[in-house]
């Protein structure tokens, strides 16, 4: 048995200052993969590692493992711009979000960990008279499901975030947003490690540095995973596998209706606070926050085509800082810093796929596409649930596999803010 | 970000073209008598391959024609352009060593080439 992990405070602190912070436990353990699991789950990002922290915290199953084949959080968790809300326009995603949204508010000290959640409010800009029909439906769409979330004409946009150019002559004017006070932002990296270690903690095993190469099913029942370190064997597999997803499935002969595709981002060099809020621009594929060590970390929109290679095109960039500039044109001189990809899988609707398969034991968690990190803590509560009683949970019920062939779509193109 | 040679106007940046998605899914022949999981898999389920995929591209911003190019999705590498209608062809690309890995070169990604020492 591994020692319980040490409660982090002001205490510890001081404590472990004195012995120059050399004697600091590690944050989780590094096991070898045991024969045999309760419930694997393939992949260690946030939404895989909140799965198994809810298998073991609601759930009662810690005899299980997080698979990954590279590290923890190395993925789309560690690539995305950091952005948390709940302002989608069904009620379906917005129950799910808005769940996800109240995790977010507890994290930090459900985990003994600081994941620097920061609620600066989220703007969404409306550049024409569409945009401003399709926020405003949003907006009221958000208050009847209990959903905060409030309008600004222009001088309050302007009055919220100072920076932003209003002038009506711009190509794209500002004619408006959404406010939602309790989005934000959070530390990306702290959010793996803070429910990697809440889930060792409670005997989870992380294997880092394992790929799956292919998944063991009898008679319909998934019985175990070979893998680059050895075969292992569980009843219960729950893939969330983000950008890889459709190559797990591949294994098996599911089929999917996703396509991945690199999101690219870029941060610039750090300045001073400049801009206390999130802002995003569907309309021109432009989603600026500054991050509390100055940077501003700006989001791009997908390339067009599908491609693993967690690069993107030049051209995508180039239009994201255009768009930057025009609204905040006291950035035109920034010079910037790191530029990377990530291989988000893009559903048809751009909802996510939270899903048992024909294959008994075997459960898909994917579709995230673009807008996955919001929802970690969310969707690892409903995805542990459906994992551990066979059934989804009321939240993702919507979310099946078979809306594809029912019709029954939750089609958040657009409507989920950002245009995809 | 790669060049694309349009079998119409020549090599040209690929922001100039836009992604048809997977090639050869035939349109299906008697359209009443599909189910609706038929259906499904016909309009939305897509194979996603990492390594050698067939597509569909268009010279969107150039002649609008549309072609076939054969692509390993893990390096964007083009190794076949081919017109529409015609077979998928056959050819070889660097593969990823295990379904996830990444290729020796060309992927750009470091994620899954790091070994402990």
């Amino acid at each position: 048995m591994h020692k319980k992990p040490k409660k982090y405070s002001i205490f510890s602190l001081i404590k472990n200052a004195f012995s120059y912070h050399e004697n600091w436990q590690p944050v989780w353990r590094s096991p070898e993969p045991k024969n045999n699991y309760d419930a694997i789950i393939i992949g260690g990002g946030g939404h895989g590692l909140t799965t198994a922290y809810y298998l073991a915290k609601n759930h009662g199953l810690t005899n299980i493992a997080v698979i990954e084949k590279g590290w923890i959080g190395g993925g789309n968790t560690g690539r995305n711009t950091t952005i948390i809300r709940s302002n989608y326009l069904w009620d379906q995603s917005a129950a799910l979000y808005e769940h996800a949204l109240k995790l977010w508010e507890g994290m930090s000290q459900e985990l003994n960990y600081n994941v620097m959640f920061s609620q600066r409010g989220v703007m969404n800009v409306a550049h024409t008279l569409h945009d401003v029909r399709e926020l405003k439906r949003r907006w009221h769409a958000n208050r009847l499901n209990d959903i905060d979330c409030e309008w600004l004409n222009t001088k309050e946009v302007k009055e919220f975030c100072p920076i932003i150019n209003i002038s009506p002559n711009i190509r794209y004017p500002v004619m408006g947003a959404t406010l939602q006070r309790r989005g934000g932002t959070a530390r990306h990296d702290a959010v793996a490690w803070g429910y990697a270690r809440g889930a060792d903690a409670m005997g989870v095993d992380i294997i880092q540095n394992c790929e799956v190469t292919s998944l063991n099913v009898n008679n319909g029942q998934v019985i175990g995973i070979e893998t680059t370190r050895g075969s292992i064997k569980s009843k219960k597999i729950g893939v969330v596998a983000a950008g890889h997803s459709s190559v797990i499935a591949n294994m098996v002969g599911i089929r999917l209706p996703l396509e991945s595709r690199p999101l690219q981002a870029l941060v610039s060099e750090p300045v001073k606070p400049v801009i206390d809020t999130v802002v995003m621009s569907n309309t021109i594929h432009a989603y600026v926050s500054q991050s509390d060590k100055g940077e501003l970390v700006i989001g791009a929109g997908t390339d067009g085509y599908t491609s693993y290679t967690q690069r993107g095109g030049f051209n995508i960039v180039e239009d994201t800082i255009t768009a930057v500039v025009e609204l905040f044109p006291l950035f035109s001189r920034m010079k910037m810093l790191r530029h990377w990809g990530g291989i988000v899988d893009i559903c048809p609707d751009a909802s996510p796929i939270i899903s048992k398969t024909h294959i008994n034991g075997l459960y898909f968690n994917c579709g995230w596409g673009t807008g996955g990190f919001k929802a970690t803590p969310g969707s690892g509560w409903v995805f542990a649930h459906t994992i551990a009683n066979d059934e989804p949970h009321k939240l993702n019920v919507p979310f099946t596999i078979n809306r594809f062939s029912s019709g029954e779509l939750v089609d958040e193109h657009g409507a989920a803010a950002v245009a995809h | 970000m790669f060049l694309i040679k349009c079998p119409y106007c020549g090599e040209r940046d690929q922001s100039e073209f836009n992604c048809g998605g997977e090639a050869h899914i035939v349109r299906p022949k008697n359209p009443p008598d599909l189910t609706d999981d038929q259906w499904a898999d016909y309009l939305f389920m897509r194979k996603n391959i990492k390594g050698i995929q067939f597509e569909r591209w268009n010279h969107s911003n150039g002649c609008r024609r549309w072609f076939n190019v054969t692509r390993n999705t893990a390096t964007d590498e083009i190794l076949k352009i081919y017109n529409m209608g015609e077979q998928p062809p056959i050819v070889t690309g660097i593969a990823p060593k295990t379904p996830s890995g990444e290729t020796s070169i060309g992927s750009g990604n470091i994620s899954t080439s790091y070994t402990k020492k």
